[in-house]
C-alpha cells in the first residue's frame, strides 16, 4: 500500500447505498445508516426479549433489563412527578435507542472488510427527528393541558413589568432553540469523538508505515492515547443518552407544570 | 492572505472555544464535588442538576467544534 495514507476522518460518516437507487434501479434506497438502525433495533429487541420472561426471582439478564426500565421510569417520574408515568414510553425509547446506537457505533467491527459500524446518531437528520418528536410532545401536551395559558411559560414568576419586554423574547428564544440544541449536542458529541479516534488511528498506521524509530514511537503513544479516548467515548455515549433523556423529561415537566 | 490559510487559522481560533468549554465542564464538576463533600447527604438529589449544568457547558464547546468544522469543510 501507499507509504502514507491521507487522513480523512469524515469518510466514516458517509452514507452509502447498499441496494436500490443506481445499483438496481429501484427507487427505494437501503443505506448503511438504515442497516445499522435495524441492527440497533435488533440488539434492543434481543436484549429486552431475553429479560422479559417475568421470572419471580430475576436472573442476571432480567435484572439488567429491569435496571434499564427502572432507570427510565425513575428519570420520568423523578422529574415530572406522578403524572410522569404517561411519558415513560418515550423517555425509555429515546434513552435506549440513543444508548444502543452510540454503543453499536463504537463496536470494533471495522477490522472486517465492509462491516464498518455506522453511528446512527452521528447524522443530524436522526438526532433532529428525535429532538423534534420530543419538542412536539412538549407542545402538544402543553397546549392540550393549558390551552393558551401555555404562553405563561415565557413569563417567569415575579418578573417586574418593566423587564417584560426583555425577558419574554429571551425566554421565547431559549424555548425555541431547545430542539436544535438537543439534536446538535448528541450529533456533534458523536462526530467529535469518532473524528478524534479516527485521526489517532491514522497516526498509528502512518507511524508504522513510516518505518523510522520516530514513527514507531508516535504509533505507540497514539495507541495508548486511543485506548484512553475509547474509554472516554464509552462514557460520553452513556452520558449523552442520559442527558438527552433527562432534558426531554425536564422539558415535558415544563409543559405539564408551567414552571 | 489566501482563503486556505485563513480557513485553517479560523478553525484553530474556533478550537479555543472548545478549550474554554473544557474549563466550564471542569468548573461544573469541581463545584459539584466541593458541595457534595461538604454535604454528602444532599449530593444524590442534585445529580440531575449536575448533568443539566454539564450539558449546558458542554453544548457551547460542541458549538465551537461545529463552527470549526463548518469553517474547514463547508465554507
Amino acid at each position: 500500500m501507499a507509504a502514507e495514507s491521507k487522513i480523512d476522518p469524515m469518510h466514516q460518516f458517509q452514507i452509502d447505498a447498499l441496494s436500490g437507487g443506481a445499483l438496481d434501479g429501484t427507487p427505494f434506497i437501503f443505506t448503511n445508516s438504515a442497516l445499522w438502525m435495524l441492527i440497533v433495533l435488533g440488539a434492543i429487541l434481543l436484549f429486552m426479549w431475553g429479560g422479559m420472561k417475568r421470572e419471580l426471582v430475576p436472573g442476571r439478564w432480567q435484572a439488567a433489563v429491569e435496571m434499564l426500565t427502572g432507570f427510565a421510569s425513575g428519570l420520568a417520574i423523578g422529574n415530572i412527578g406522578p403524572e410522569g408515568k404517561k411519558y415513560v414510553p418515550w423517555i425509555f425509547t429515546v434513552f435506549t435507542f440513543i444508548l444502543f446506537s452510540n454503543f453499536m457505533g463504537m463496536m470494533p467491527f471495522g477490522i472486517f472488510e465492509k462491516a464498518h459500524p455506522f453511528t446512527v446518531t452521528s447524522q443530524f437528520s436522526v438526532t433532529g427527528v428525535l429532538a423534534i418528536i420530543s419538542f412536539s410532545i412538549v407542545l402538544i401536551v402543553g397546549f392540550w393541558k393549558h390551552g393558551f395559558h401555555f404562553f405563561s411559560l415565557f413569563v417567569p414568576h415575579g418578573t417586574p413589568a418593566l423587564l417584560l419586554p426583555l425577558i419574554v423574547p429571551i425566554e421565547m428564544i431559549s424555548f425555541l432553540v431547545r430542539p436544535f440544541s438537543l439534536a446538535l449536542r448528541l450529533f456533534v458529541a458523536m462526530i467529535a469523538g469518532h473524528i478524534l479516534v479516527d485521526v489517532f488511528g491514522y497516526f498509528i498506521v502512518n507511524g508504522i508505515n513510516a518505518g523510522t524509530p520516530m514513527g514507531y514511537f508516535v504509533s505507540a503513544i497514539s495507541f495508548v492515547f486511543i485506548a484512553g479516548v475509547n474509554a472516554l467515548e464509552l462514557l460520553v455515549c452513556a452520558i449523552q443518552a442520559y442527558v438527552f433523556a433527562l432534558l426531554t423529561s425536564l422539558y415535558i415537566n415544563d409543559a405539564v407544570h408551567l414552571h | 492572505m489566501d482563503l486556505a490559510a485563513a480557513k485553517v487559522i479560523g478553525a484553530g481560533l474556533a478550537a479555543i472555544g472548545v478549550g474554554v468549554a473544557a474549563q466550564g465542564v471542569g468548573n461544573v464538576f469541581g463545584s459539584f464535588l466541593q458541595g457534595a463533600l461538604r454535604n454528602p447527604a444532599a449530593a444524590d438529589g442534585q445529580q440531575g442538576r449536575l448533568f443539566i449544568g454539564f450539558a449546558a457547558a458542554e453544548l457551547l464547546g460542541l458549538i465551537a467544534f461545529a463552527v470549526a468544522m463548518i469553517i474547514l469543510y463547508a465554507v
